[in-house]
């Protein structure tokens, strides 16, 4: 078939359906998150899920396998800390159909809370990995990876990193495989994992990676390219692109598609063959510290960092001294940039009233409302990772309680968020009698990742209506008394419900209940919300140039600093009528509605 | 790697300069070019600031252009230029819109949108100034603009002899072809200059 430009996100999409996946379920994450999105478009022939969560997404997963399809799981790298239990177990007990789990990394942090190397969850858990530098390497290993999940057995983790992902190359397509579901036979010795069990699979699993190892020596997964002899570079992923692009042919290369296990044998005879060998790995030295392990000498960490993204410049001053000219000029005086709550984001107006209750800690989560603990709102103590905002306040209630610490804990947590993990975490606020205040920011949708369904949305990945978790009576049935649901944009509607939540001596819950301003409404959204309609508008001569308004960190707003006005934009403007209820002298109206 | 180009486009999330990016990749792909391409999704799409990268040549290995590298440099808001001007090479070009957005310290009057940086980029390297939000209002559409400054990349690039008519038709909205073509005359005039 043709050739088409792909991220390696379509391309692993693209991979899956030409492979003969049949299933496949994910949770959303950047930078993974189109995976799953372009594999939901093969409608006919792939059933594509989110789940609300990564764990529950590789069991779906894994069940499918032991049922005999090829399937596929997708996630962002800490994802895969959420999968990890099912993960290690499915590493003993290996596969039926073949099983892919994709790990997208995020070397940098462009959109992540940390900085995890994934390629050890391979070495952990014991399983195969591959790594995709390019589009076309992103399509093709994803039936190679399936092919040795089935031939040795196991799970195959699939890395990917941020340039990959996102990054677009040339990919040549072809047609879908069909692939015959394999039929599903019962067998306790291998999916029982209890410890009888379990002690002899274990065998079995280093037996696998035995054979793997001579699997990765030989196959062309991973493969030499000679050119100068003086210099000899090892590399994987994307770091592959940077060391080429940096060196040329003034190196030989053994590129690395195969990472787990190591390719030993092909690796020391590589090392023999050349002068000074470089080990070019982005993050950690997973790679460098195997070959250093093994005896064979080689450079890597020593000059490259293992803090950041990597790009040629770093390669190229690292290991070659060279620096790029660059023009030179002051980039101090820039104001940053920072990522906002948009104009009419219904988390604006929780988030205002929130900033001005005095003596509590706010334990936050992940996703759009986290911008909410940004200048000028700040209203936000902790972000760690997702449902934490829940179990977290309630530690730190406890510990305020026994210090006879006035100090209330008020967790905040979205939609998608709380169907994800945050309702464990009240399941044990609930069972030992907390009396944390947990505000669930339901917007309708999973925001941050770009508008993903979710169970309380109304609709499944690949469009089927279904059944919509009705949060508060969700939480009234876990044994929450005190539940109530208000409108965000209602600034004393919010007020009055933190006051008498903070008067109740057991646990809350307060849902506010308002879709992002940038979701598509359906029509039961229509229903229920209507449009917004109209504008703001700030009557100049009323506008006693207080910032009030400004103080809601709305990007319509704009102070003009010369006449001590405030301006909303027009264009920007939503019509939420934050602003309005703010301003002391009613200068902001409505107009054209 | 002499022979790959590099072109940076710059601006604040939701300019379209993804759909330039595509519109760009598309036409350089036809021609026979290797084409790879960056961009960061995610925080980027509130508010943030955001890149979009292409190179291009006969063979291309890193998706990503390093600092001092770029060739053009497209930047859709003012401040945005100076924010990514170290990655334009000091023997390149910078197209830069007349077009500011405030970000979010200058909305609240923390900090102030900074003067003069039209003249600073003008003292380090080649420039061209478009008023590509007027080019595109005086047409008749304003969300045209990406369009407008996509044309005079072209001829900024000199990548005239490619059919990008056809490729924009192919790309965008149903019934906007028309007048993201005249866009696109529009700026590959402005770019003249
Ligand atoms: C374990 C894990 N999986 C996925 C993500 C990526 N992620 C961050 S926020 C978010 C969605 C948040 O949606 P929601 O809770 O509905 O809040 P909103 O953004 O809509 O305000 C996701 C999927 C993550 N950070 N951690």
């Amino acid at each position: 078939m043709g050739r088409t430009l792909l991220t390696g996100n379509e391309a692993v999409a693209r991979g899956a359906y030409e492979a003969g996946v049949t299933y496949a379920a994910a949770y959303p994450g950047t930078p993974s998150t189109e995976i799953m999105e372009n594999i939901a478009m093969y409608k006919g022939d792939i059933l594509a899920e989110w789940a609300p969560n990564e764990k529950v997404a590789l069991e779906c997963v894994i069940g499918a396998s032991l049922a005999g399809a090829r399937v596929m799981a997708t996630m962002k790298m800490v994802g895969v800390n959420v999968a990890a239990d099912p993960l290690f177990c499915a590493a003993y007990a290996g596969v039926n159909g073949g099983l892919v789990l994709v790990s997208a990394d995020d070397p940098g942090l462009h959109s992540s809370q940390n900085e995890q190397d994934n390629r050890y969850y391979a070495k952990f858990a014991k399983i195969a990995m591959v790594e995709p530098s390019d589009s076309q390497e992103a399509k093709d290993m994803v039936l190679a990876a399936l092919e040795i999940s089935e031939e040795y057995d196991m799970p195959v983790l699939f890395r990917m990193t941020t340039r990959v992902c996102h990054g677009k190359s040339l990919v040549e397509t072809s047609e879908r495989r069909q692939v015959e579901p394999k039929p599903y036979v019962k067998n306790l010795q291998k999916y029982d994992l209890i410890p009888a069990v379990s002690r002899k699979l274990r065998v079995g699993l280093e037996e696998k990676l035995k054979q793997l190892e001579e699997f990765s020596n030989n196959t062309n997964l991973n493969f030499i390219e000679w050119k100068d002899k003086r210099i000899g570079v090892i590399s994987s992923g994307v770091a592959y692109q940077y060391a080429r692009e940096v060196f040329g042919d003034q190196a030989s290369y053994l590129k690395l598609g195969f990472t787990n296990p190591l390719p030993l044998d092909k690796i020391k005879a590589f090392a023999k063959e050349v002068g000074t060998l470089y080990v070019v790995e982005e993050l950690e030295p997973f790679i460098e510290e195997q070959i250093k392990a093994a005896g064979i000498a080689c450079l890597g960490k020593e000059k490259i960092p293992n803090i950041g993204e990597l790009a040629p410049a770093i390669v190229a001053k690292a290991l070659r001294g060279e620096k790029r000219s660059t023009i030179d000029y002051d980039q101090a005086s820039i104001p940053n940039r920072p990522p906002t709550l948009c104009a009419g984001c219904p988390h604006r107006g929780f988030f205002y009233e929130l900033s001005k209750l005095k003596n509590i800690m706010v334990t936050g989560d992940i996703g759009c409302y986290g911008l909410g603990g940004s200048d000028p709102l700040n209203a936000k103590d902790t972000s760690y990772d997702m449902g934490a905002s829940i179990s977290m306040g309630y530690g730190a209630q406890r510990v305020f309680e026994r210090s006879s610490s006035n100090l209330r804990t008020i967790s905040t947590i979205g939609d998608s968020t709380f169907f994800h993990t945050g309702i464990n975490s009240l399941l044990h606020v609930i069972y030992n009698g907390g009396k944390t205040i947990t505000c669930i920011l339901d917007n309708r949708i999973t925001g941050m990742t770009g508008h993903q369904e979710n169970p309380g949305s109304g609709f499944t990945l690949q469009g089927v209506p279904t059944k919509i978790v009705d949060i508060g009576e969700l939480v009234r049935v876990l044994g929450i008394n005190h539940v109530r649901t208000v409108n965000p944009l209602k600034l004393n509607e919010v007020r009055e419900a933190f006051t008498w939540a903070l008067e109740l001596d057991e646990a809350s819950v307060i849902i506010t209940r308002w879709p992002c301003v940038l979701k598509k409404l359906s029509s039961d959204d229509r229903k229920e919300f209507g449009d917004y309609l109209g504008k703001c508008a700030v009557a100049e001569e009323v506008c006693i140039g207080c910032k009030m308004c400004i103080k809601t960190g709305c990007p319509a707003l704009r102070f003009n600093k010369e006449i001590k006005k405030v301006k909303i934009d027009e264009t920007q403007c939503a019509g939420c009528e934050v602003c309005l209820q703010v301003c002391p002298v009613k200068a902001i109206r409505k107009v054209g509605e | 790697m002499p022979d790959v180009k590099n072109i940076l486009l710059v601006g604040v999330g939701g300019q379209g300069t993804i759909l330039v990016g595509k519109i760009l990749s598309n036409g350089l792909m036809s021609a026979g070019f290797d084409v790879k391409m960056s961009e960061v999704h995610g925080m980027a799409q509130r508010g943030g600031s955001v890149s979009n990268q292409v190179r291009y040549g006969k063979k291309v290995f890193s998706p990503i252009i390093d600092k001092g590298q770029a060739d053009i440099l497209v930047s859709f808001e003012t401040m945005e230029a100076l924010r990514w001007l170290e990655y334009l090479s000091p023997k390149g070009k910078a197209v830069v819109n007349d077009y500011r957005i405030p970000s979010a310290p200058i909305l609240t009057g923390k900090s102030d949108y900074p003067e003069g940086i039209l003249a600073v980029i003008k003292s380090k390297v080649a420039t061209t100034v478009i008023k590509a939000a007027e080019i595109a209002q005086n047409i008749g559409n304003p969300r045209t603009m990406n369009i407008v400054l996509f044309g005079a990349l072209v001829r900024g690039m000199e990548l005239t002899d490619i059919e990008w008519e056809k490729v924009i038709a192919g790309i965008v909205k149903a019934g906007t072809a028309e007048i993201n073509i005249e866009a696109f005359r529009a700026g590959m005039k402005a770019g003249e200059i």
